[in-house]
Order: C-alpha cells, then sequence, then structure tokens
C-alpha cells in the first residue's frame, strides 16, 4: 500500500501510523455532554467502500494527514494536511 | 541420455552418488540425462516419482540442498541449477528412495481417501494429543528443516520503474524493447536462469533466423539501452496494492560468505505487463504419475534446451495440436517416436510414427520406471512399449498475478482455459500467452501492442515494429479424466485423484473452496498450478455444473514458494530492531553492569562490585548512595522535547490536566497527561526556560508516543495553536545526581557553586559544565536533595565518568534501574507499571490536578460515570506483615478471609521491592476503594509464583512523607 | 580546572569500506533546526538569507546550509538568530550523519530504503525523510554518487551496522 503524502509524494504504508477515523478531527466542546463524547471515542462506521482516516508520516515528514480510500477496491483517494482540513 | 557430449562438466552428488553435469543446467536436466528416473517420493501415499516438468510448477521433482543448518527442503529439480560439489538428497523416503517404508500407505490407500483425516482422528478424543498428533506430524511433510539456525544470508531490496514486465518470452521481450525503446524506465523480470521464455524450448524461426538468435539480439538490445534493468531468475511472486509487486531473486552461482542467496524485491511500478505465459495440464489417466511420464512441452524443452532426452522410446498423449510439436521435435533429433495418441476423434495431424487419432491411454507400467503403456483404440487395446510418455492436457494461461487482488479470471471456452479478467490488478495488463493468445507471432504482436499503449500512457511516444515468426493454430477438444478404472492422478503433489475429488461432490462438498480444503487439491508448495483447471472440470462434471459456473479457488501470493529468510532478511540478529544506547553505554559496561532493554534503549540494572553475588545486594547497595551520600544514573532516555512560540503555554494548558500558564520562567513542574477517553497517558516534569519556551519530559517508554500525540494536537485538534516542537531526547545527556551530597558533588563539575536560594526544589537553568554550557533541573525522582544536569550529547560519556569518579571520592557512585525502582517505590511515584493504561487520574490519587479552569484532552471523558468513586481499585501502598516475605507483582489481593478466587479479587500489585531503607518489602497496587482503607490487613495471593502474604494497606508514600529531604 | 571531553556519535564505528563504497562521519559543527511561526515563513527565510546565505529551501531539498527537514521544519548548519519568527532548537549533538559515497552507494542503499534514490529521480540536493531498515533517517545526495544520511545519534550503531551488511551483500554480487 501507498500513500502519496503532500509533502514528500508517494510512500510506502511502512512509514506512516494509522491513528483512525478522521471523525477525530471534530473534538466535540468540554460539555458537550456524554453522548456526544461516546461518540467521538467510540462509535464507528465499518464501510464497504469510501472512507477517511487520520495517518501520521511517523517515520517521514511528520504530517498528520487525512487520506481517502477506498476498503474494497484499496484505492487511495486522496491525501491532505490534517492541519488544512476543514473542521 | 545427452544428445552431445557437453564441452563442461561439474560433479554433484544424487543420495551420495557422484553424477556428471552440464553447469547451469537444471538439476532436473542433469537427472534425466543420466538416467535417472526415480527422484522423490510422493507427499500421502509416498509412490515413486520422476521430473514432471522443466518450469516452477513442478510438482513431484523435490529434493532437499545441503545439509546441516544450511539444508534447504522443498527444492524443485527443475529451478536448482546444477554447480560443482552441490550435494542433494531425496526426501519423503526411509530408508531409501527405492525401497521406502512407507509405501505402505499406498497399500492401505483406500482407508486413505480424501477426508480420511477428518473422518479417522475424530475419536476417542483423548487419543488426539498423545497419540494422532505426534503420528501425524511426523509422517506429513515433504522436506524436513534442520532445526538449526541458518547461517546464510538473505537480502531484501527496493526497486522503482515505469513499466514492470513479468515474464521475458516472446511476448515479455517484445514489451520491453517497445517500452524500453520509447524511454521508459522498465524492469522485466524473468524466474529462468535466462531470458527467452518458450523461444528458448521450441524449434522455431523469428524474422527469419533461429528464434534463439533473435533472442539474443533482443537481449542486447535491451542490455544496451541504459533505461532498462533485466533481472533474470527473479519471479515476481506477487501483485500488491498501488503498483507494487513482490519478487523474488535467486543469485546464481554457490553460496559463499555474505553473498546472499535470495533476495526479496519490493518493485515499485508505475504500469506493469503479465507476460508470464502459460503452463501445460496433465490428463488423469490411470496411473499417470509413473516416472517417465512427463509434460509434452517439458519433454520438448529438455531435449531442445538442454540436448536431454528423457527417454529411448517417447510416446505423446495429447487433446490439442501443440502436443504433436514434441513429437516432431523428437524425429527432428532422431529420438524414437514410439506413438502418439490424440484423443480427438477428429485430429488433422501427421508424422512419421506410429499415430493413434480417438485414442486414450488407459494403463501404464514400470513401478520405478515407465516401462509400458497401454491404449484403447477403435474398440480395442494395445500395448505400447515407451520409457518416456509425454502427455498434454491442454495450456493453462498463467492468470496468477491477475487474481492476487480480488479478482476472477474469465472462461474462454475455444481454449477450454481461464484468462485474465481486464484491469484485475490496476495499473496491470497481460499479453502473450497468459492472456490465451498462443502463436509466436500473435504473442510478439499482443506484447508490442500493450507496452505501446502503456508508454502512450506514460507520455511516450513508441513505435511498433513486430517480426515476422509462426502463426501456427492452436486446436483443442477438451479431455480431462480417461474414463474407466484406477487412480487417476491430478494434484500429483497432494496425491489427489479424480475420485477424491468425486468423493468430495458426493459428501455434499461442491463449493470448490471446499473441495479444496476437503482434499487439499491445489494445497502445498505447487499451489495446484499445473492441477486446478483439470481439478475443476472433474468437480463440474461430477455436480452437473459447467467449469465457468464452478469458479477458480483464489490465488494468493506468492506465486512460488519464498523462504521465510528472504521476506524477513535484515531482521535476524541485530537488524530485530534498532538499538539506542546511552553516551555512557560504555562507560557502565566497563563497570560490568548488565544492560537491560527499556524500549529500544539499554540501559544498566546494577553495577556490581567485588564480593557482590546477588543482584539485591548491589540495588541494596546503590539505594543507600542516594539515601546517605550520593548517587549517578544517566537519565536520557527519557523523552525531552522542545516546546516554542506564541501558544506554547496554552498547548501545555491543553495536553497537561494541570495549569502549566502560570508557570514561573526558572521553574519546573510535574505535570499528568490524560488520554482523550480519561485514563492517564504519560507524566513527567516540564520547564519553563522563557516565556515562549518549555522543555518537556516524557517517560522513556511513551517518549513517541506522546511526540505524535502533541503532533496530532497541534495538526488535528488545534492548528490554531502557534507552537513548534522538536524532540531533544537525543540533543542531552542528561544525568540524575540524587542523595544528600548531590549539590556538593555537583559544585566539583559547575562552574558556580549552587546555592539553595537560586536553585531551590523545582527551579531550572542555564549553567556551565566545566566550560560547556548545559541546562541543570532541581527534581527528585527518588525523594532525596537532586539534580538533573544535562549537556549536549557530545560532553555525555565525559561528564559521567567525571560524575561517578567524584560521587565514588563521596562514599556514592552511579546506580541502575534496580536501585532506582526501589527509590521511586519507597516515595510512591508511579511508572507505567501503575500508569499502564487502564487507571484514570482519580485511581492514582491525582483527581485534583484536573483544573477546572480549563478545558484538556481527557477532562470531559474522564468525568464520566463509572471512572471515579468507591469501587475503582484506587492506588496504595502495601507492606509484608512479615517484613523478610517478599511480594510480587502480579499478585491479587484479597479481603482477609476471602477465597482466592477471581470473582473475590479486588485488586492487584504493580511494583514490588525490597527496601533497604525501611527494611521491609513494600508494594504498590491498586484495591478498591483504597484510599479509605489504610490500615486495613489483606491477603496478597500469587498463583503463578504460589506466594501468599498478608499486607497493610497505607499511603503509598512510605518514605518521608513530607518531602522534607527533596526540599532541604 | 577539570574539562569535558567531546566524543563524535560514530566514534570507534567508521569508516567502513566494501566493494568501492565508503561510509564515513560527518561532522556538522553546528545544527539549528527553524520552524517559523505562523505566516512567518517569508520573515524567516529574509533573516536566514540575511545571516548565512540562503533562506528556507524548497520542500525535499538543501540550499546550502539550509536542508529541509519535515513538515514546517528546517535545519540549518549554522548560527542563526530569529527571535520572533520562527522556533531555533539547538541540534547539533542529536544527529549522527554519515556520507556514503561510491558507484554501488544507490544499490546498498536500495536494499535498505523504501523510497526511489535512483539519480534521474532523486537529485543533487533533494532530500527524504524516509526509513533506513527500522530507524527514521534523513537522507540528502550531496554529489553524484554521494548521499548523506541523518539518524539519531544514539541509533549509530545500528545505523553502521545495517549499512555494513548491505554494503557486503552488495560487494559479494
Ligand atoms: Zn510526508
Amino acid at each position: 500500500m501507498r500513500i502519496t503524502c503532500p509533502n514528500c509524494g508517494p510512500r510506502d504504508r511502512r512509514e506512516f501510523y494509522y491513528q483512525g477515523d478522521a471523525l477525530a478531527l471534530d473534538r466535540p466542546a468540554e460539555d458537550a455532554g456524554l453522548e456526544a463524547w461516546d461518540d467521538y471515542l467510540h462509535n464507528r462506521e465499518n464501510p464497504a467502500g469510501d472512507t477517511a482516516d487520520l495517518w501520521f508520516h511517523e517515520a517521514g515528514c511528520g504530517a498528520w494527514l487525512v487520506v481517502e480510500r477506498n476498503t474494497v477496491t484499496h484505492a487511495v483517494h486522496k491525501a491532505t494536511l490534517a492541519e488544512k482540513a476543514k473542521r | 541420455m545427452r544428445l552431445q557430449t557437453p564441452e563442461k562438466t561439474v560433479t554433484f552428488t544424487f543420495d551420495g552418488r557422484r553424477i556428471k553435469a552440464v553447469p547451469g543446467e537444471p538439476l532436473s536436466a542433469a537427472l534425466l540425462a543420466n538416467g535417472i528416473k526415480l527422484v522423490a517420493r510422493s507427499f500421502k501415499y509416498h509412490r515413486p516419482r520422476g521430473v514432471m516438468s522443466a518450469g516452477s510448477e513442478e510438482q513431484n521433482a523435490l529434493v532437499t540442498v545441503g545439509h546441516g543448518a544450511q539444508a534447504e527442503p522443498n527444492v524443485r529439480a527443475t529451478t536448482l541449477e546444477v554447480s560443482e560439489g552441490l550435494e542433494v538428497s531425496s526426501q519423503n523416503a526411509w530408508p531409501s528412495l527405492r525401497y521406502d517404508a512407507l509405501a505402505v500407505n499406498d497399500l492401505v490407500s483406500p482407508f486413505l481417501a480424501a477426508g480420511f483425516y477428518y473422518k479417522t482422528f475424530m475419536w476417542p478424543r483423548s487419543f488426539w494429543e498423545k497419540l494422532y498428533e505426534p503420528v501425524i506430524r511426523r509422517a506429513a511433510g515433504l522436506g524436513g528443516l534442520s532445526g538449526e539456525t541458518n547461517p546464510d544470508t538473505y537480502e531484501k531490496a527496493f526497486a522503482f520503474c515505469d513499466v514492470l514486465v513479468i515474464g521475458a518470452g516472446p511476448a515479455g521481450l517484445m514489451a520491453a524493447l517497445t517500452a524500453g525503446r520509447a524511454g521508459a524506465d522498465v524492469i522485466i523480470a524473468d524466474e529462468d536462469t535466462e531470458m527467452g521464455g518458450r523461444l528458448l524450448r521450441e524449434r522455431e524461426q523469428i524474422d527469419g533466423k533461429d528464434a534463439r538468435a533473435w533472442v539474443a539480439d533482443a537481449l542486447a538490445e535491451l542490455d544496451a539501452l541504459p533505461n532498462v534493468r533485466c533481472m533474470t531468475r527473479t519471479t515476481v511472486t506477487g501483485a500488491y496494492d498501488q503498483g507494487t509487486y513482490g519478487a523474488l531473486e535467486r543469485l546464481a552461482g554457490a553460496r559463499a560468505a555474505d553473498k546472499p542467496v535470495e533476495c526479496f524485491w519490493r518493485i515499485v511500478a508505475k504500469r506493469a505487463i503479465l507476460c508470464a505465459g502459460a503452463l501445460e495440464r496433465p490428463i488423469a489417466f490411470p496411473n499417470n504419475d509413473r516416472p517417465g511420464i512427463m509434460m509434452a512441452s517439458a519433454v520438448r524443452a529438455y531435449v531442445n534446451r538442454w540436448g536431454v532426452a528423457p527417454g529411448k522410446a517417447v510416446a505423446v498423449f495429447g487433446n490439442n495440436d501443440d502436443a504433436h510439436r514434441t513429437a516432431h521435435d523428437l524425429a527432428e533429433v532422431g529420438i524414437k517416436v514410439a506413438a502418439v495418441i490424440d484423443s480427438r476423434d477428429d485430429a488433422k495431424v501427421s508424422g512419421d510414427y506410429p499415430l493413434y487419432t480417438g485414442a486414450q491411454v488407459i494403463a501404464t507400467k514400470g513401478r520405478h520406471g515407465l516401462k509400458s503403456i497401454t491404449i484403447r483404440h477403435n474398440g480395442g487395446t494395445r500395448t505400447i512399449q515407451a520409457d518416456c510418455l509425454a502427455m498434454s492436457g491442454g495450456w493453462n494461461p498463467t492468470v496468477h498475478l491477475t487474481c492476487h487482488m480480488n479478482g476472477r479470471p474469465t472462461w474462454r471456452e475455444e481454449i477450454a482455459s481461464f484468462v485474465p479478467t481486464p484491469d484485475s490488478i490496476p495499473g496491470m495488463v497481460t499479453a502473450g500467452a497468459c492472456n490465451g493468445t498462443f502463436s509466436t507471432v500473435a504473442c510478439l504482436t499482443e506484447g508490442a501492442d500493450v507496452a505501446a499503449d502503456v508508454a502512450r500512457d506514460l507520455g511516450l511516444k513508441p513505435q511498433t515494429t513486430v517480426p515476422a515468426a509462426d502463426d501456427a493454430a492452436y486446436a483443442i477438444t477438451p479431455l480431462w479424466a480417461v474414463p474407466g478404472k484406477g487412480r487417476k492422478w491430478i494434484d500429483f503433489q497432494n496425491d489427489v485423484h479424480v475420485k477424491d475429488i468425486r468423493l468430495a461432490a458426493q459428501e455434499n462438498f461442491r463449493s470448490v473452496e471446499h473441495m479444496k480444503r476437503y482434499t487439499t487439491q491445489g494445497m502445498a508448495p505447487d499451489q495446484g498450478k499445473s492441477s486446478n483447471v483439470v481439478a475443476l472440470a472433474v468437480l463440474a462434471d461430477a455436480t452437473g455444473r459447467g467449469i465457468p459456473e464452478t469458479g477458480t479457488t483464489t490465488f494468493r501470493p506468492p506465486y512460488v514458494p519464498v523462504s521465510i529468510a528472504a521476506m524477513g532478511a535484515g531482521s535476524q540478529g541485530k537488524g530485530f530492531a534498532p538499538e539506542r544506547f546511552t553516551t555512557s553505554h560504555q562507560a557502565s559496561i566497563a563497570c560490568d553492569a548488565p544492560m537491560i532493554e527499556a524500549g529500544l534503549w539499554y540501559r544498566p540494572s546494577y553495577f556490581p562490585q567485588k564480593g557482590e553475588t546477588h543482584w539485591r545486594q548491589s540495588c541494596d547497595r546503590e539505594v543507600g548512595y542516594v539515601r546517605n551520600a550520593v548517587g549517578v544514573c544517566d537519565v536520557s532516555t527519557l523523552g525531552k522535547i522542545d516546546i516554542q512560540g506564541p501558544d506554547a503555554a496554552a498547548l501545555l494548558d491543553f495536553v497537561y490536566t494541570n495549569m502549566f500558564s502560570t508557570l514561573k520562567v526558572g521553574r519546573v513542574r510535574y505535570g499528568l497527561m490524560l488520554r482523550e477517553d480519561g485514563h492517564v497517558m504519560d507524566d513527567g516534569t516540564t520547564a519553563r526556560l522563557g516565556a515562549q519556551h518549555f522543555v518537556m519530559t516524557t517517560t522513556t517508554a511513551a517518549a513517541g508516543l506522546v511526540m505524535r500525540h502533541l503532533e496530532f494536537v497541534l495538526q488535528v485538534l488545534r492548528p490554531d495553536l502557534d507552537a513548534k516542537i522538536i524532540s531533544v531526547t537525543e540533543q542531552w545527556a542528561q544525568f540524575a545526581v540524587a542523595g544528600p551530597q548531590a549539590r556538593a558533588l555537583l559544585n566539583t563539575v559547575l562552574d558556580q557553586p549552587l546555592d539553595d536560594e537560586t536553585w531551590p526544589f523545582m527551579a531550572c537553568g542555564a549553567v556551565d559544565v566545566a566550560g560547556v554550557r548545559g541546562r541543570l533541573f532541581r527534581i527528585s525522582f527518588s525523594g532525596e536533595h537532586a539534580y538533573e544536569v544535562a549537556v549536549p550529547a557530545r560532553y555525555g560519556e565525559s561528564l559521567f565518568r567525571m560524575l561517578v569518579a567524584q560521587a565514588e571520592v563521596m562514599g556514592g557512585g552511579p546506580y541502575g534501574m534496580e536501585a532506582l525502582n526501589v527509590l521511586r517505590i519507597e516515595k510512591g511515584f508511579i511508572t507505567h507499571a501503575e500508569i499502564h493504561g487502564r487507571t484514570t487520574a482519580f485511581d492514582i490519587g491525582m483527581g485534583r490536578m484536573v483544573s477546572a479552569k480549563k478545558d484538556c484532552i481527557g477532562k470531559a471523558a474522564a468525568a464520566r460515570p463509572g471512572l471515579s468513586g468507591e469501587m475503582r481499585q484506587q492506588l496504595v501502598g502495601l507492606r509484608a506483615k512479615s517484613p523478610d516475605h517478599g511480594l510480587s507483582a502480579g499478585a491479587h489481593l484479597f479481603a482477609k478471609d476471602a477465597a482466592e478466587t477471581r470473582v473475590n479479587s479486588q485488586g492487584y500489585v504493580t511494583s514490588a521491592c525490597f527496601s533497604p531503607t525501611l527494611q521491609t518489602h513494600l508494594a504498590l497496587g491498586f484495591v478498591e476503594n483504597g484510599r479509605a482503607r489504610h490500615g486495613e490487613v489483606i491477603k496478597l495471593r500469587d498463583h503463578l509464583r504460589d506466594i501468599t502474604e498478608e499486607v497493610e494497606v497505607c499511603d503509598p508514600v512510605f518514605f518521608d512523607p513530607t518531602g522534607g529531604r527533596a526540599r532541604g | 580546572m577539570v574539562k569535558l571531553i567531546a566524543l563524535t556519535p560514530c566514534a570507534g564505528l567508521l569508516p567502513i569500506t566494501h566493494g568501492g563504497v565508503e561510509v564515513t562521519e560527518v561532522r556538522p559543527e553546528r545544527l539549528m533546526s527553524v520552524a517559523p511561526y505562523a505566516g512567518q515563513s517569508k520573515a524567516t527565510s529574509a533573516k536566514l538569507k540575511e545571516q548565512i546565505g540562503e533562506g528556507l529551501s524548497a520542500v525535499m531539498c538543501r540550499a546550502g546550509a539550509v536542508t529541509w527537514f519535515g513538515h514546517g521544519t528546517w535545519l540549518v548548519a549554522g548560527e542563526v538568530a530569529l527571535d520572533g519568527v520562527a522556533a531555533v532548537t539547538d541540534q547539533s549533538d542529536a544527529w549522527a550523519v554519515v556520507a556514503i559515497s561510491g558507484a554501488g552507494a544507490e544499490d546498498v542503499l536500495a536494499r535498505l530504503v523504501p523510497v526511489d534514490l535512483r539519480a534521474g529521480v532523486f537529485k543533487k540536493n533533494h532530500v527524504a525523510k524516509t526509513m533506513l531498515g527500522h530507524m527514521a533517517v534523513t537522507i540528502t545526495r550531496t554529489d553524484t554518487a554521494t548521499f548523506e544520511i541523518m539518524v539519531m545519534r544514539a541509533m549509530a550503531r545500528t545505523l553502521v551496522h545495517d549499512l555494513d551488511i548491505a554494503m557486503r551483500g552488495v560487494a559479494a554480487r
């Protein structure tokens, strides 16, 4: 598997650390309530198809990325800098 | 028998027998040249077997190469190059290949049919572990492993190209030429020792010259192109995501020191062209497995390429036009063609030898080598003397790689075979025989055409010119299994015959995947390369379905067996994981300190002295240094993160539970860090070096984790914060100097002496250490008056030696991890033994450190019900009621009179030690509602080490609870 | 007065040579990491140019004394003062730096590094933050057949070990 880092170009999967669903970008407010925090911490979709998740180019440039990919075809559509993501 | 006398020979041994061979030829050719037909015993029935093919698909002729630790089992004789002194032995036979005791399996074969394992070894249940499994394990498998460490070198490597051409037959060579001429970066890989594929094995003309001469010219041109890389002996084994391919390279020549035996390549290609050719498939007829019965294409390969006649009188049996090539080529070189048997009634064929159309082979004779065949023809039978039978059931395109990403091949009726389904692998196209395109000129054309398309795709301007070549038609009328009695082998490697597959269908294992598991057809090293389609056809027939409806099993990587050593190359021994050494490493080793691993770091356990026979003696002495004089310990392995920027303080307020924006410059504060789920992640001290400049300390274990976490916070959660972080763990060598004499010791190396006024407890700042600018932190992990002094790493070793020498003058010395652990347990300081991922700030008694004045990571989740309260297991100290009785980490805690069962467990021990300071055994642990139970006596039970002790629950700070020593 | 003795990260480990490929230690005098604050890249670049003759280099590139060093970070070989516009951190002792040179250097690195370092792709002064074996490294092509490799100081021994094995394998072919 290869991911095209916006800084470094296409790189082997071994250079990246996988975090999880990109919904981690939308951190609830401190007082958002139990349900919102439960969703944020634990509840995840498990799509057969397109998904977006967070990867860290840990053994590379150190950028956190939002990676859009397909869990069925294994296609990696796009990787963008997490710090520039809309939230 | 050799057709010509070779110019040069080498000698190798087969089961101890010395045999002459042509250097570089495959072992199979050398054996056939020397009339050796019996090469191996089959897997299950131990039937005598010989060479069947001339390629990596070989099912029968598996041998062991070398001996002792270097012995390699299950090597295919067809791909093993002979060199001087090569040592080969047969396998799966005892006492000898010719008289094999387990051949008795063959006689009782009716009881060993498909699925017999599942039926026979079911009961009685108690027999499984003691009898069945050991017996099966001894009988199972082919070659054996030595059990010794392999001393050979293996390698792995990475390669990149625009176009990867897989296979160097007519299609592959044309593809590489076309893409290469257009300027693409090309890698062409072929598993053979020479490129050319079938062109090296056939007698035909290309461009008006011998095909082999054309191949030589093509290779010369490819070699001259700087953008083309030719990799022989390299099998592309797998197709993976985003254009990554695995490839196994076997290095030529004898083994030598440092020289890799194999190299496993990861090739990243923008495009790939699969030109993997096709594999001939056998026909299932009774006793079709005798040594001497081979694939028709293999017979002519041995004749045409290696000048070896596989027999003196060769019969040919086929269902297609291609089989007749073998007869023609044999006749051409003067080998007797005993008969050609074509199962087709309407075959339009001719030849100057006995020819039987509409005929079938129905029996064979010759246990250790073929002697005769019996055919059915025109309603009668006839026996023909032959020592070799060349069979051809048609050709299976080598579609395997196109199926590695879930693709399924497509059935093509006119060639009675599966072909690749287009776009099965993104970026890969197929050409030539692997695509079901069989004539030479069609292969050349297709190779050129797809390569031109690929080159255009890459923005190049290719040109195609295709030489004139053979355009023979390929007509086939399927014949899968000859009707009649007897065992008709399909999967030779797994000893699966027609009846096994019918039995599977009969017992309702009708899905092809179930049939495979039930019969083991298609497993083992060859993975059913030759047998799959025949097996499918028989299953289809038995279940009354067509072949396309029956479908194929899944082809998975690797295409050929890959040694684990090649896949894991570079990771043996010290290559397994990087080693991180502190600057004091050599000095610690020089003191005979045993080193223990802490993550990737190596740290000294203790520093033994003369006369000490047990680590505890050293440890107790070192604890004494710190409590009574001064100790020196390398703490450089703790993570150190430099944090700067306008929002540096805001970042710390967000990642720590407590407040850091209020910390004064020149001061240090202890901080607690939570995960977002409210559990403790890490702890440590952070020093404020300037208004916008902090240096954070993490535990050794969590340094990488915290760094990643901080980047996560800055880039993912709070990109609004303008703060920059960078690790300075490696920049600074840092040493703890602890004990009543700590200041006195430091004053011997510092350019300006310390005093309490300018350097109170938790102060920090720059100092000059023997003329070098360093940093000093007055912090303590031992509870004593202590400092950590840091210098740039280049001076680390020098400073460590200096501090230790001075400490020894003052009645102290270096201390290791054991003493460090005792010192912190005596003080109730936590480590990752306590903050192990399931404890909250409340649990460890730091609930009040979660500031109410601000949000922080983990704050909301920590407030969830269930994460605080009486039912939580809380950090406590545990003091042994019998001071000389040891306590153990991992033990569980029970009410004094409760039964020591799981349901009664009220907590557990996380850390334990003997405290030389308090002269008793101590422990830290978690116990339900622990903080309210100080003074209560409870029971510690360690079922594993069989320890039962009464312990008193107490405050975790056993020593100097007011902290006066650290401040004084 | 006592005096501290300085040791280089690869002291006692280098040089090594196998089959025309040589690894030697590089000893940079001063290495400072520079991370411009929000909106301060231009200002940082201008100050750097003034102080050491080069501004911030392009991503994945080295220019003079300035080397791109990861997301939003550069490594400058030399003393700089960038108060207020960028975080500056002393990294002079944090890295083991070696040079690998010789006709086979590319082949040696192909055994250890999962990125395309071929001359046509990875040109002089190109920089890759990547892995060598199991270690995070920074690789710069400094000349036609020379690469500079930086690894965490404490891993110097493993770097030399891994290079040594790969060099022997390439030399034995
Ligand atoms: Zn990157």
